[in-house]
């Protein structure tokens, strides 16, 4: 018994099975013999600890579906609806391969997933197992593309990518002010995402003559960042790194005030919170000058500003999960317009050789060398005047880098 | 790797922070003393409490401390219910009956939480969530001196209550012997569910403390159930003079082993004397041995 | 003889599963259910029968992973040597930390704290030792042959977990009927009373540790081989810590038939709880929370009590 056999044909009987039973959901559709809707599978972690992030993701996810139906749907195939198959990971990678699985049964013609790179590697890993194209929408870790799944496309920008961008800008940043920076202290929270980005930081800058005086790793959640504050106090450098999630981002930047500590710049990689609405909006005195490497949409793109109204209309922050996740349906829904099918080999085909540069991203079309899509970059912002500025490359900035700060 | 210069205000911070850990272990250390159960939704309490300070705040204003006056006895209430209606009524002799139901009580909360107030970090900000005093060249935020002080206080009012007067007496009478209690005419249940209550209430205290320097999330409780267990053993089950030295110490402890062998491997240290005290002295640093 | 009879009944019956289900979402949930019916009943084994409630068996089971991760990746060792080895590791790691917690007396909530404490530190070890991949992780190079016990086909991980998974109820079938069984029912029951009559409680005790480390071992060994990936939170954090106990204490401990009861009506209620309210996020935990505590008010016996009406376990036991 091979599994090339069992999957193909089994799956499709069971794929009528679904059918009939999701049929309230056809039914519209089937009335007027539309062609069948295309499926996509959204699986993110809505529950547990990562659930703000993952909520964020699918409201995404969804968006992209309803703006794409309300185009007209897949054109190449008559028109045809996309409809999500939620899936919710619990913030767990065995729950994101079971929902993934799910979600491939359920007839999705591709999955994007993940957020958290732990969750990723498990979801990309079990639609590998039935060739079904998988889109990462945020995990960073560089091992998801890099092992070799074929199925596996991921559009923004891996920590390794982050990182080495992260340095050469703060480079950048610094010689144009005379070069005042030469000492940095890197703050970071100690699983996956902090701890490979720190590492891949502390390796490119020593390359540019800044001197690392001291490597903080902190757990999440930490209750309290006085300590390291003081510790930080004690180094007295001239750039704080932090790169850690959310509410650590927070504390620290609340602890940073009140020890008193003024740095020549707060210089956050992928910080939780230092390229965050929410945060300049709650805490705007702490967030002021605070400059982030993250994800970000291109400001100049009437596009970008669009989609931004919309998710705001919705009550929503515009938060990098949001637009990459929605990018992440947008470039799938592309691929199976220029594929004309769901085939799964079509689709990957039509992803491989995707020029595609409707996502309002800083990143030109897009061009995918084993999985990754190599025009993704980080780009720099700073919270200027209470609103978040982008700074780096130039030619998407919207405002001069403000450096140093004192 | 340890620098004398900031050793100072680093105990200091440790003194500070380790009270407030010790004003949620007090409820803790209550509940067991006196129910012998290992309470598994004290952090997802937490949260609520949290919450509710929260949204009085956003609501009508209400500055954090002033929310003293009404979540205390919120929780209390809910902690009396809980206890009465669905807690005392799982057990049926069986220890992992109530294993069981607290740890689905802290499920059905925290899951509540996520659908209704959505997974997004909550903050309150105060005038005084930046602002600092000074104590021999060491900044403490005010609102962990203040937590600092409160700590002391309840800790001090909760031994007062439980030495001084009727009901604290009789909690200590079922605490001892509740079949004894039972027979001189104390309505156990009623015990039980005031000693609950009482738990649950200073965990609203707790609350309108922490609000100032932290923020609320459906999870928040999560990073604070282990540190409290710890205390609750390290100070004696039952002994809210132990739970405040032993938040004391284990803040300490978090804040000179984080400085020796960095934030993260420094929490060993915490383990590391729980296990200690546990296998050395099991009845803790106040407790008495059973 | 009866009871073997059943319970290898129902193995071979489990056992046509991938013949039959041929959807991969369906046998993932059969695969997340036995197991959970596996480490519940590793669990059962020392909190069931020698009646030491543990909440850090995420301990062993994180070791047990851990070992065939860390010396597949970094020393080449074969999976299948893993296997054997990470199973030794899982029971190495429970004796000596029940040879230490018992060898001064811990009991009760002491004994359960003491084993949430140490999976905590293991947590924290792990996240800081280069050679476990500290908090980046740890992945096996995907290689999906057999060699190398990673496989295609879902339904071979299905049986692979199936057969660990009877060896585990087969060695509980075993201790309800050898005198090493009995003993650790004196310990559970009386431990004062069980060595009046002779026991030697502290043997047994660590006896039961070894063989519930063993098997919590072997199931961190094949969450390693299915999924490829390690963190220390994944594996040391309290998440299959809960779920050992929850599965064994829903179905009902001391039985040989209880965690797997647990296992398959925990997982429908989840799937349950899915359906019915869909993808409103966190309702699906309300209801699955709401029902355990449902449970335990209406079945304090657990699910166990309902095939059979006379328990032999002793009832009432005062708080």
């Amino acid at each position: 018994m091979t599994t090339e056999m069992k999957g193909g044909l089994d799956r499709r009987s069971f794929l009528a099975g679904t059918a009939a039973l999701s049929g309230a959901l056809a039914a519209p559709g089937l009335l007027r013999a539309a062609p069948a809707p295309v499926k996509i599978g959204l699986i993110h972690p809505v529950t547990g600890a990562l659930s703000y992030s993952g909520t964020q993701c699918r409201a995404g996810g969804e968006m992209a579906i309803a703006d794409i139906n309300a185009a007209g749907g897949i054109k190449s195939l008559g028109g045809a609806k996309l409809e999500a198959i939620l899936g919710d990971s619990r913030s767990k990678p065995d729950i994101g391969a079971a929902e993934t699985a799910k979600a491939v049964e359920g007839g999705a013609a591709g999955i994007v997933a993940g957020y958290a790179s732990s969750i990723t590697l498990a979801t990309a890993q079990e639609a590998g197992k039935t060739n079904t194209p998988h889109i990462v929408d945020v995990g960073v870790a560089d091992s998801i593309v890099e092992r070799g799944l074929k199925n596996v496309f991921r559009f923004g920008p891996g920590y390794g990518k982050i990182a080495k961008d992260a340095v050469a800008a703060l480079d950048e940043i610094n010689k144009a002010a005379g070069s005042p920076a030469k000492t940095v202290v890197i703050v970071h929270e100690d699983s996956a995402f902090g701890t490979g980005t720190a590492k891949l930081l502390a390796s490119e800058l020593p390359k540019h003559g800044f001197e690392i005086l001291k490597v903080i790793a902190h757990p999440t959640p930490t209750r309290d960042f006085t300590n390291i504050a003081l510790q930080v106090k004690a180094a007295n450098p001239d750039i704080i790194i932090p790169a850690n999630y959310y509410n650590e981002y927070v504390l620290f930047a609340r602890t940073i005030e009140q020890q008193q500590i003024k740095p020549k710049a707060i210089y956050s990689v992928l910080g939780g919170a230092a390229s965050s609405y929410k945060f300049v909006k709650d805490f705007p005195k702490a967030a002021e000058g605070v400059m982030d490497t993250n994800h970000w949409f291109n400001p100049l793109s009437p596009l970008a500003q669009a989609r931004k109204a919309a998710t705001e209309a919705k009550g929503l922050y515009y938060t990098y999960e949001v637009y990459l996740t929605y990018n992440a349906v947008a470039l799938l829904a592309d691929a199976i317009e220029r594929a004309g099918s769901t085939d799964k080999d079509k689709v990957i085909a039509a992803l491989n050789s995707s020029t595609w540069d409707k996502h309002g991203m800083p990143y030109g079309p897009t061009h995918f060398v084993n999985g990754q899509n190599m025009g993704a970059q980080p780009v720099n912002t700073q919270v200027l005047g209470g609103k978040i500025e982008v700074i780096r490359p130039a030619q998407f900035a919207s405002a001069k880098a403000k450096f140093p700060l004192a | 790797m340890l620098n004398p210069t900031i050793l100072w205000p680093a105990i200091l911070n440790g003194v500070t922070t380790g009270a407030l850990y010790a004003l949620i272990a007090l409820g803790l250390t209550l509940i067991y003393g006196v129910l012998h159960i290992i309470n598994f939704a004290h952090g997802a309490l937490l949260m609520v409490a949290l919450y509710i300070v929260y949204f009085l705040f956003r609501l009508f204003g209400l500055a954090p401390y002033l929310s003293l006056a009404i979540v205390p006895p919120v929780m209390f209430a809910l902690g009396y219910a809980l206890q009465r209606g669905v807690i005392g009524r799982a057990g049926h002799g069986r220890d992992e009956n109530i294993l069981l139901v607290t740890l689905g009580l802290s499920i059905v909360i925290e899951n509540l939480a996520l659908m209704l107030f959505s997974s997004d970090t909550q903050t309150v900000e105060t005038a005084y969530g930046f602002s600092t005093v000074s104590v021999l060249g060491a900044f403490i935020p005010v609102p962990k001196a203040v937590a600092f002080v409160g700590a002391v206080v309840t800790a001090l009012a909760l031994w007062a209550f439980m030495s001084r007067t009727d009901l604290g007496r009789a909690i200590r009478a079922v605490a001892k012997e509740r079949k004894g209690a039972r027979l001189v005419g104390i309505d156990v249940d009623h015990v039980y569910a005031m000693s609950f209550g009482i738990g649950v209430g200073v965990l609203g205290i707790a609350a309108c403390l922490l609000m100032p320097s932290y923020y609320v999330t459906p999870q928040v409780g999560h990073g604070f159930i282990l540190i409290a267990f710890t205390i609750v053993v390290l100070g004696g089950m039952g002994s809210f003079l132990g739970a405040l030295i032993g938040g004391i110490v284990i803040g300490v402890v978090e804040a000179v082993g984080g400085l020796m062998l960095g934030e993260s491997l420094g929490q060993i240290g915490i383990f590391a004397i729980f296990i200690l005290i546990l296998l050395f002295r099991p009845q803790g640093l106040l407790g008495h041995r059973a | 003889m009866k009871r073997l009879f059943l319970l290898l009944a129902l193995f071979a019956a489990m056992a046509l599963v991938p013949l039959v289900v041929r959807s991969e979402f369906w046998l993932n949930v059969c695969i997340l259910t036995v197991f959970s019916a596996l480490i519940g009943q590793a669990w059962n084994i020392l909190g069931g029968y020698a009646g030491q409630f543990s909440f850090g068996h995420a301990l062993f089971f994180g070791v047990g992973a851990y070992a065939v991760a860390v010396l597949q990746v970094h020393l080449g060792v074969n999976p299948w040597i893993g296997l054997i080895l990470g199973a030794a590791f899982g029971a190495g790691v429970a004796v000596a930390v029940g040879w230490l917690t018992f060898r001064y007396g811990l009991r009760g909530s002491y004994f359960a704290l003491v084993t949430l404490a140490f999976a905590e530190v293991f947590r924290i070890l792990a996240n800081s030792t280069p050679w476990t991949g500290a908090g980046e992780g740890i992945m096996i190079k995907l290689s999906p042959r057999p060699s190398m016990m990673q496989f295609k086909d879902l339904g071979h991980y299905y049986w692979l977990l199936l057969a660990m998974t009877l060896a585990c109820y087969l060695t509980v079938w075993w201790l309800d009927r050898s005198r090493l069984g009995a003993r650790m029912l004196a310990v559970r029951d009386n431990e004062d009373a069980a060595a009046a009559i002779g026991v030697d409680a502290f043997a047994v005790k660590l006896q039961a540790m070894a063989l519930s480390g063993l098997f919590m071992g072997l199931a961190g060994v094949f969450y390693a081989q299915r999924y490829l990936y390690l963190d220390p939170g994944i594996a040391f954090g309290p998440t299959e810590s809960v779920e050992a106990l929850l599965v064994a204490i829903v179905g009902g401990i001391g039985t040989l038939f209880g965690p797997l009861m647990g296992a398959v009506v925990l997982h429908a209620l989840s799937e349950g709880a899915q359906v019915a309210l869909g993808s409103l996020p966190g309702a699906n935990m309300v209801i699955y929370g709401t029902v355990l505590v449902l449970m335990v008010l209406f079945m304090p016996r657990g699910l166990a009590s309902l095939t059979r009406p006379r328990s032999r376990r002793k009832g009432g036991r005062d708080a």
